[in-house]
Order: C-alpha cells, then sequence, then structure tokens
C-alpha cells in the first residue's frame, strides 16, 4: 500500500484532533456543570471520522447521527456556531432549535443528523439521488454504529443504492456496542461488511484505529462511489471508549474490553505514525494549542450568547407563505 | 373545454411539472411504464417521456422510498414518492414524522423538505383491513406537514400542481374509488392553494365539514334536503391540514349547525379537531351541538355488506341533520 501523502497525513491528524479536543472540552464543560445538555461522546472513533471527512471534497453531503460531533467538526463546521447549537443558543447552526442530536449546517454539507438509529441510510441515498440526477458529482456519506445495521432502513437503503448505483458511502462505525448492547449480544455474523456482499455491493472491512489502514480505504471507497460504480459499505472498527452518552454507566464493559480499548486507542498510534513521518512534537503540539484556543474562544462566545427568542417555537414549522 | 378523470388529472399535473422543471421526478413502486405506469395508471406513459430517472420503480421498500424523497429534497429537488396503499405508511412513519415534518424546524429553518407523498386508499372496493384506511387524521397531528385529498379531478389537478409548488412536505391522499371521476379540465397551469376549502355547495341551515370521497356523499344528501325544505352547505375542506379555518367558521357562523363528516374512524379524527374548534370559536352562532359522522371503529371488513355497514351512509347523513334541524 503507497504511503499516505504527508500533507494528507497532517490534514487527518488536524481533523483527529480537532474532534478529539471538542470532545475533551464537552466532557470537561459537563464535569464542571457549566453546561447541561445530552452530550454522545467520540472518544475512541476521532480517526475513523477525521480519515472520512478528510477523504470528501468540502462539498460533499454527509448524513451523520446523534454521535456526530467527528463527522461535523472533522467536516469542517464553522466551531462558534457549532458551540452554540449545543449549548442551545441562537448563535448556533439551527438556532438553537436543534441541538446536540439534530445539527444541520448545509454550508459544510452536515445536511441531517439524526436522533433515530439507522435513519440517515435512507435520505443519504435520497440525497445522493439528487446529485445521480443533476450531475453534481457530488458524495453522500452517511455514518452510522454497528446497532444500525440490525433496522430494516439499513437493508432497504443498501438495495436501493446499489440497484440504482447511487453515489453513497455507507460508514459503519463499528465501536463494538449498540447503545449497552456488546456486538456478539446484537448480532450472530463476525462483521457488518460481509452484508454487502448480498446486495451485490462493495464492502470494506478497516482498521479504524490505525491512519495508514483507515484513511487509504476511505479515500478508496469516496472514489469509488464518485466514479458511478456505486456505494460502498465500510465497516470501521473501533471503540466506543465511553458510556453510550455522556455520564451513563458504562460497567457493562468487561474488564478485557477496556483493556483491548485503552491498547487499540488510536491517538497514541497516530502520534507515533506522526513522528514516524518526521513531524515533530513540537509541531504536532502547536497544532493541539491552536485547536484548543479556537474552541476555548468558541465555548466562550457561546456560553455568552443569547437565548433563541421564544417566538422561535412557531417559526419554521411551514414556510410562511404571504 | 374537454372532460378528465381523476388519473388523467393527476397525471397530466404531474406531466407539466416534469416539463417545467427537471428537479421534479417521481419513485414509487411500479411507476414506471415498465410496470404498467403505476397500478392506479396516475404515472402512465410518464418513463417513456421522462426515462427511468426520472419515474424511478422501486423495489418494495417504504422506508427507502421515504427516505430517499426526504433526501433529494434536501438538495433543492422535487421529489413526488408514492406509498402504494396508505396502510403501508405504517412501513415508513419515522422517515414522514420524524425526518420530512421536522426537518425545516430542527435546522432552524435550513432545510425545507419539499416533497409530496402520492397515496391511495378507499372503503368500498373490498381490500379489507390493512389496504383500505384513511389515515389522515395520523399527519393531520404532526406540525410541519400539508394533509391534502381532492374531491374532484378539477381539483385533483389543481392540488397537485400547488402539492408540488409548495416547500414543504405533502401527504396527498387519493380515494381509489374517485379516479374515474370527471371534471372539464381546468387547463395547464392550473393551480388550488393549499389551505383553501371550497363552498361545493351553499347553504343557510346547516354545515357539513367534510373531505374526499364523502363530500360526494354529502352533495347528494344535501340535493335530497333541498327537497325536504333544508338548505345544507358543504364544505369541501380540500386540504385537511393546516385547514382553511376561515371558511370553515364562516360557513357556521351563517348556518348555525355543523357536522363533520369523513370516512375514516370517528373516534380521535380530524373531525373531532374540527367540532371542538368550532365550538370553541362559533359558540354564539351554534344552535346545537356539533355533531360527528365517521366510520365505525373497527378494522375495514372485507365482505361487502359489512364494508357497507362500516362505512358512513348517507341514510346516516340524512339522520344526523334530521337531528340537527330538528333540535334548535
Amino acid at each position: 500500500m503507497a504511503e499516505i501523502e504527508r500533507e494528507k497525513l497532517l490534514d487527518v491528524y488536524t481533523r483527529t484532533m480537532k474532534v478529539n479536543r471538542t470532545d475533551e472540552k464537552f466532557r470537561a464543560l459537563l464535569m464542571e456543570g457549566k453546561v447541561a445538555v445530552m452530550y454522545y461522546c467520540v472518544r475512541g472513533q476521532e480517526l475513523v471520522s477525521a480519515a472520512a471527512m478528510a477523504a470528501l471534497n468540502d462539498d460533499d453531503y454527509v448524513v451523520c447521527t446523534y454521535r456526530g460531533q467527528g463527522e461535523q467538526t472533522a467536516k469542517g463546521i464553522p466551531i462558534k456556531k457549532w458551540w452554540g447549537e449545543c449549548l442551545g443558543k441562537e448563535t448556533g447552526t439551527c438556532k438553537g432549535k436543534g441541538g446536540t442530536m439534530h445539527i444541520t449546517d448545509p454550508d459544510t454539507g452536515i445536511m441531517v443528523t439524526t436522533g433515530v438509529v439507522g435513519s440517515g441510510l435512507p435520505i443519504a441515498n435520497g440525497l445522493a439521488m439528487a446529485s445521480q440526477n443533476n450531475g453534481d458529482g457530488k458524495v453522500t456519506l452517511v455514518s452510522f454504529g454497528d446497532g444500525a445495521a440490525n433496522i430494516g432502513g439499513f437493508h432497504e437503503a443498501m438495495n436501493m443504492a446499489q440497484l440504482y448505483k447511487l453515489p453513497v458511502v455507507f460508514l459503519c462505525q463499528n465501536n463494538r456496542y449498540g447503545e449497552h448492547t456488546k456486538f456478539a449480544d446484537h448480532t450472530d455474523s463476525p462483521d457488518i461488511s460481509g452484508r454487502a456482499a448480498g446486495y451485490g455491493m462493495k464492502g470494506i472491512k478497516v482498521d479504524g484505529n490505525d491512519v495508514n489502514a483507515v484513511y487509504p480505504a476511505m479515500e478508496e471507497a469516496v472514489e469509488h462511489a464518485r466514479s458511478g460504480k456505486g456505494p460502498v459499505l465500510v465497516e470501521a472498527m473501533c471503540y466506543r471508549m465511553m458510556g453510550h452518552f455522556f455520564g451513563s454507566d458504562f460497567s457493562y464493559m468487561p474488564k478485557e474490553h477496556l483493556e483491548e480499548m485503552a491498547r487499540e486507542d488510536p491517538l497514541p498510534k497516530l502520534r507515533k505514525v506522526m513522528l514516524e513521518r518526521q513531524f515533530t512534537e513540537e509541531e504536532l503540539d502547536k497544532i493541539v494549542a491552536d485547536i484548543d484556543a479556537e474552541i476555548d474562544e468558541a465555548v466562550e462566545h457561546a456560553l455568552a450568547a443569547d437565548l433563541p427568542s421564544t417566538d422561535e417555537i412557531y417559526k419554521d414549522v411551514l414556510e410562511e407563505v404571504s | 373545454m374537454a372532460e378528465i378523470t381523476m388519473t388523467e388529472a393527476l397525471n397530466k399535473a404531474i406531466d407539466e411539472a416534469m416539463a417545467e422543471d427537471d428537479g421534479v421526478f417521481c419513485l414509487g413502486e411500479d411507476v414506471s411504464d415498465k410496470q404498467g405506469g403505476g397500478v392506479f395508471k396516475v404515472t402512465n406513459g410518464l418513463s417513456e417521456k421522462y426515462g427511468e430517472h426520472r419515474i424511478r420503480a422501486t423495489p418494495i421498500s417504504e422506508t427507502a422510498i421515504v427516505g430517499a424523497a426526504v433526501g433529494a429534497a434536501l438538495a433543492g429537488q422535487r421529489p413526488i414518492c408514492e406509498i402504494m396503499l396508505m396502510n403501508f405508511v405504517g412501513v415508513c412513519m419515522d422517515q414522514i414524522v420524524n425526518h420530512a415534518a421536522k426537518l425545516r424546524f430542527m435546522s432552524g429553518g435550513q432545510t425545507p423538505c419539499p416533497m409530496v407523498l402520492r397515496t391511495t386508499t378507499g372503503v368500498g372496493v373490498g381490500f379489507g383491513g390493512q389496504h383500505s384506511d384513511m389515515l389522515e387524521a395520523w399527519f393531520a397531528h404532526v406540525a410541519g406537514i400539508h394533509v391534502v385529498t381532492p374531491s374532484n379531478a378539477a381539483d385533483a389537478r389543481g392540488l397537485m400542481r400547488a402539492s408540488i409548488d409548495a416547500n414543504d412536505p405533502v401527504i396527498f391522499i387519493e380515494n381509489i374509488l374517485c379516479y374515474g371521476l370527471k371534471s372539464e379540465d381546468p387547463g395547464p397551469g392550473y393551480r388550488v392553494p393549499l389551505g383553501k376549502a371550497a363552498i361545493a355547495k351553499e347553504g343557510t341551515d346547516l354545515s357539513i365539514i367534510t373531505y374526499g370521497r364523502t363530500v360526494l356523499d354529502a352533495l347528494e344528501v344535501a340535493g335530497e334536503m333541498e327537497k325536504e325544505g333544508v338548505s345544507v352547505e358543504v364544505v369541501d375542506l380540500r386540504t385537511i391540514a393546516p385547514y382553511d379555518e376561515e371558511t370553515v367558521l364562516a360557513s357556521v357562523n351563517k348556518t348555525g349547525r355543523a357536522i363533520t363528516l369523513h370516512e375514516a374512524v370517528k373516534p380521535f379524527g380530524t373531525g373531532a379537531e374540527l367540532a371542538a374548534n368550532i365550538q370553541e370559536k362559533c359558540w354564539d352562532s351554534l344552535k346545537g351541538p356539533v355533531r360527528r359522522i365517521g366510520g365505525t371503529f373497527s378494522a375495514v371488513p372485507f365482505a361487502t355488506h359489512l364494508e357497507q355497514a362500516w362505512i358512513p351512509t348517507k341514510g346516516e347523513i340524512v339522520e344526523q341533520i334530521k337531528a340537527s334541524v330538528g333540535k334548535e
């Protein structure tokens, strides 16, 4: 396998750290009691999101889930608006009406963030169908977890996407748990990617903790979809290193699983790769420091921002026709 | 001008919208000419004219059909998806209720969802319990969608164009028994604005508020009652939700009596909402309670005589009118 270009590797690293630092900051704010909102931690899955977003063009479409912080920040959503939305402020992407589970920012291609497991896949097909209809060349990437692979919409969407050769990348972030249920307790087959064959679709299974595996896989999938050959199902193996949502108990995870997770943590591995590729400690630390500064500023901005006017509950229900 | 059936009216409306706007396309089960142009022929001839990309015959996958319509709408197209029979909306309610209806609001207005969901249903054709229900109240109870149903071919043409124009999701309900109804063709470009009821017949003693196929029953009964000296006004809502409150209240304020009539089951039906609103807002004009007529609260039965007993009958409408005007 060819080495990832240095510039691209740096891009993936930067996006990964953006996701991670956002996650760390969010958890810190929740711990300190400075904010009290639902938040679905992405610790352990940062690299998968970053690699996927780095493989897309800026104007490609993304559909993600309530655990979508990684896709959103790695795709480049304006961070002040992102924090504004998460804190329910009028400065948010959705004027505080969507919240952490429903972030939308069409300007950066974040078209839908759904709170319903598996519902994004059929919608991704529609975005891709529009691209196929109008020839705009865009790819739609939809991210979901292993739990979503067992809902009916997954099957319907996979079959339809392949039938029409839609430019979609189905990214299954197999984080080994569907809510509180471990993979082996909800699925008897060894993996999700194997199902692709049943639809006549290209399937890829990849280590989501290894940048040298996951970035090329994402690039290959995106290229395949964009070329008109049809959709791809990518199963990126990763770990959800926290509970289902922030503050939720995860004592149901066995000790061996926790140890395995710690060993496979994508961040130290990525750092090691970066150093091997002759990036210096200073360079890498500077990137993180710059991200932290930007996040701190965005958080302060969001904390100080106004709440949305209560009139908003009547607005955006239907188009106002005069 | 020539007459057209409701089927032809819908076909013409879709055809002209597709001719004018490349972003309009259809998807649903059996909609292409390869499969006969839709089970009720509404999309007949359109795939030959516009190609299989714009008349997409789909697998039997209601969630994928509606989800694809939602996604395409978010990308700026104007999909018309078809759920062959209304009961099958049970398969894809998540896409309609959690997504199509809410994405404009939840995104703070950034992602409107301009799509039409065509569906058909109707009691009286012997389709039994899972192919006959009128489920409009399910959708009328959800903010963010229009619910539309025509009672005649001309309105079908105009309402379909207006539904395709709308920048929000529209649930467009067709009644199987109405496809063959003929009207004078209102011609190309004709539109009936959403949210505007029609006075199907003027009257002074009582208002029947109804929509879809039961408009025909109401008109027939109103004609008979005229001979008995009772002047019945028939209000055809055309858009069930959000409905034309102004026209409904004005009619009831004029006549002082109201009956709501629909094929859907009576409990928690749209008639209940109409009745409640009328009583809140027309209390001083009302000469008696608002009465509701609806289907029996059971599954639609198969045997013909059972089905006919299930559905609101003209006899029941006459009875309720007499009870209403006799109870001053």
